[in-house]
């Protein structure tokens, strides 16, 4: 029972770190920049959740659409401030520029929110089935996530943005000699990476208090999440993030919960050196 | 010049020197001492620490407002708080406290809260020689390290959760197991060793030990690993991650018959979790509701210091706008000690003072207070004994905080928890 009760526990927390990684996966996938402020990111979409929530009343859920919204915005103003000068820069700028704007957010969140935690006060109660026992909250998590990447992935197939934007991410000087204006499609794509960040940030609001600092942990995983799935592939993202979830629910069962991180990040070390290209990366 | 002109013009100096140093002795009269210390106001101590500071800063008021602290010879020494912002943060903690001596002048400090950043203060006091009062700082282990200067007020952690043990055993006799789940820091570690020694001792039978980092907030693998059928789950760490836990062990329905955790059940605050609160019984330093009284202190022969505790109480709600918590009241007392060793010694001298308080055995509305004198223990509080709140519910069925240990104090029976 143990057993199955943690590997469900691990399985639903999965597909939120898997929508997570699935934003920084799509900004590597389509234009080469690893985004460094995706933990900051995430923090504010836990912010954004806990700030409608508390002082607007918004039911907890129907604020990620508001979230997802001021993500995509926020997504365009990163990327026309600080990528769109060196998009064509060593990967170095890159790293530099969004590091840049992780700095600043955390700074400005230190100042407006301080670094105490804060709660979205919004229980469901406990969900029985059988012997094993779920918050709904986290359910309702993995169900919203299920839901994004569902639209993101109905978004990129069969939408005209969203051919143009796998249309760059193939091959950007092609796309641009069809037409497509590659600029646009860049600020889209960093929008929409931005607003997964956001949602999974609102959604691990729900379950977890949290500080401006809270994103770093959940960037660190969304790293490894996207070695495991392959770089670029929105899709080995998600599987990837049920893999991490479900040896983070698994572990703890046959060793301290402080080994976690240690089998993690040795996971992370092995996938590199066998397959570089992640699990569903191509060879 | 003629010898007797310059004898004349030597005897003048030396009278207006002596005028000038008169002066000077006049104002001196007046003096002010500096207590530096960190206040946790960001962080993941921000709610503990910001208590402290409250109390501390009302007893810096109203021993101001009194005229200050009066020596036996007539001088007045008023007090003069510096601080800054600690972040929570034990890497800040070392830095500011070398800058509160050296820069800010501090004549005395106050530990910041919680025993990690408290010792690394203790050391930075010690390096200095300036006496340290550890307001909220409850480990043993900072005193075992040879240091003369650092003082506490708080009950130590060896004697934290053992009276939990002897709580279950009033509960139900028959309780053999118990889990303990606990934040990973010198506190909480040091509580939880001396618990399970203390457990072992009665015989129960601790059937997991797990601790985890400061800062997690997923307990959902440690309560996985919790037996069922078990008769107590304990441990915790400070406000933030205590409060998940229990949120998270009452969202998971785990069935045991008593739940007794660190340092966030005794605050008002916890009662915002509804029905994971009810029930969960958490050890405190001094609850509003203990009366300690000039009339306990000289059945005892013992010195009272400071306001009776509806005093403070009084005094605290009116400044701050909320309910004093043990760790308001230990920033309070803190305050006082170091009051009633300048006074007691008639001088801010660092030798003078620690006479006085090596030697001090008082009692206030927070209790008796007497520290270690040995080498091996220097400084540890020896006078000083934890009380346990429970969360009850009372006939409106609003949650209350009662006082459920030890039988001389409480205010009503602990309960088990109800099933979940």
């Amino acid at each position: 029972m143990q057993f199955l009760a943690s590997l469900i526990d691990g399985l639903l927390l999965g597909f939120v770190y898997g929508l997570a990684a699935m934003g920084l996966t799509l900004i590597w996938g389509v234009m080469s920049v690893i985004n460094l402020a995706h933990g900051a990111v995430m923090a504010l979409g836990m912010f954004g959740t806990y700030l409608m929530f508390t002082y607007l009343g918004v039911n907890p859920y129907l604020a990620l659409l508001g979230v997802a919204g001021l993500g995509l915005l926020l997504g365009f103003l990163m990327y026309t401030v600080a990528v769109h000068r060196i998009i064509n820069a060593p990967h170095l700028s890159s790293l530099l520029a969004t590091f840049a704007v992780n700095l600043i957010i955390v700074g400005v969140g230190t100042a407006v929110f301080t670094t105490s935690p804060h709660n979205v006060d919004f229980s469901m109660g406990s969900l029985s089935l059988g012997r094993i026992i779920l918050p709904p909250t986290r359910l309702l998590a993995a169900l919203a996530a299920v839901g994004f990447t569902a639209a993101l992935y109905l978004f990129l197939c069969f939408t005209r943005p969203g051919k143009a934007i796998r249309a760059v991410a193939n091959n950007r000087t092609a796309a641009e000699l069809m037409g497509i204006p590659s600029a646009q499609v860049l600020a889209l794509s960093f929008g929409l990476g931005t607003m997964l960040a956001m949602v999974a940030g609102g959604l691990i609001a729900t379950f977890f208090p949290f500080t401006i600092l809270s994103g770093g942990p959940y960037e660190l995983k969304s790293f490894v999440i996207c070695v495991l799935g392959g770089l670029g592939q929105p899709l080995g993202a998600l599987v990837g993030g049920l893999i991490l979830g479900g040896l983070e629910g698994l572990i703890p069962i046959f060793m301290p919960v402080s080994w976690v991180p240690v089998v993690e990040f040795g996971l992370f070390v092995l996938v590199l050196l066998i397959r570089p290209n992640g699990l569903l990366g191509a060879k | 010049m003629r010898p007797k002109s310059l004898v004349g013009l030597v005897v003048a100096v030396i009278l207006v020197m002596a005028k000038i140093m008169w002066a000077d002795a006049d104002t001196s009269k007046t003096r002010t001492v500096v207590i530096g210390f960190t206040a946790s106001q960001t962080g993941k101590l921000n709610v503990e620490g910001t208590r402290q500071i409250n109390g501390l800063n009302l007893w810096i008021e109203q021993v101001n407002a009194a005229g200050g602290i009066k020596l036996p010879d007539g001088t007045v020494i008023k007090v003069a708080a510096k601080f800054y912002d600690d972040e929570s943060s034990k890497s800040r903690v070392q830095e500011l406290y070398t800058k509160l001596i050296n820069q800010d002048r501090a004549d005395f400090l106050i530990s910041p809260y919680s025993s990690g950043l408290a010792d690394a203060a203790a050391v930075i006091a010690q390096q200095y020689n300036r006496i340290m009062i550890t307001a909220g700082a409850a480990s043993d282990s900072t005193h075992k390290k040879g240091y003369t200067v650092v003082y506490q007020t708080y009950t130590p952690a060896s004697r934290y959760l053992t009276g939990a043990v002897d709580l279950l055993a009033g509960l139900d006799p028959k309780a053999q197991k118990i889990a303990i789940v606990y934040e990973k820091d010198k506190f909480c570690t040091d509580v939880v060793n001396s618990l399970t020694s203390y457990a072992k001792q009665q015989g129960l039978q601790v059937v997991l030990f797990e601790g985890y980092d400061s800062g997690t907030t997923d307990f959902a693998p440690f309560i996985n690993k919790i037996p069922a059928k078990v008769d107590a789950v304990m441990g915790g760490g400070h406000f933030a991650d205590t409060s998940t836990l229990a949120r998270q062990l009452y969202e998971k329905k785990v069935n045991t018959k008593m739940i007794a955790l660190l340092v966030a059940p005794p605050e008002d605050q916890f009662a915002e979790l509804g029905d994971a609160a009810l029930g969960v019984i958490g050890p405190s330093q001094w609850e509003p509701l203990v009366a300690y009284t000039p009339e306990a202190a000289n059945s005892l022969n013992i010195a009272w210091i400071g306001p009776k505790a509806g005093d403070f109480i009084a005094r605290y709600r009116s400044k701050y706008k909320e309910e004093p918590t043990y760790h308001s009241a230990g920033g309070y007392v803190a305050g006082l000690l170091l009051e009633k060793a300048i006074n007691q010694s008639g001088s801010t001298a660092t030798a003078k003072v620690k006479e006085v308080l090596d030697h001090l055995d008082i009692m206030s509305f927070y209790g008796r207070l007497r520290f270690d004198q040995t080498p091996a223990g220097h400084g540890l509080q020896v006078g000083h004994d934890m009380v346990y709140i429970q969360w009850q519910q009372d006939a409106q069925g609003k949650l209350v905080k009662q006082l459920v240990w030890p039988e001389a104090v409480k205010t009503a029976a602990a309960q088990p928890i109800k099933a979940r």
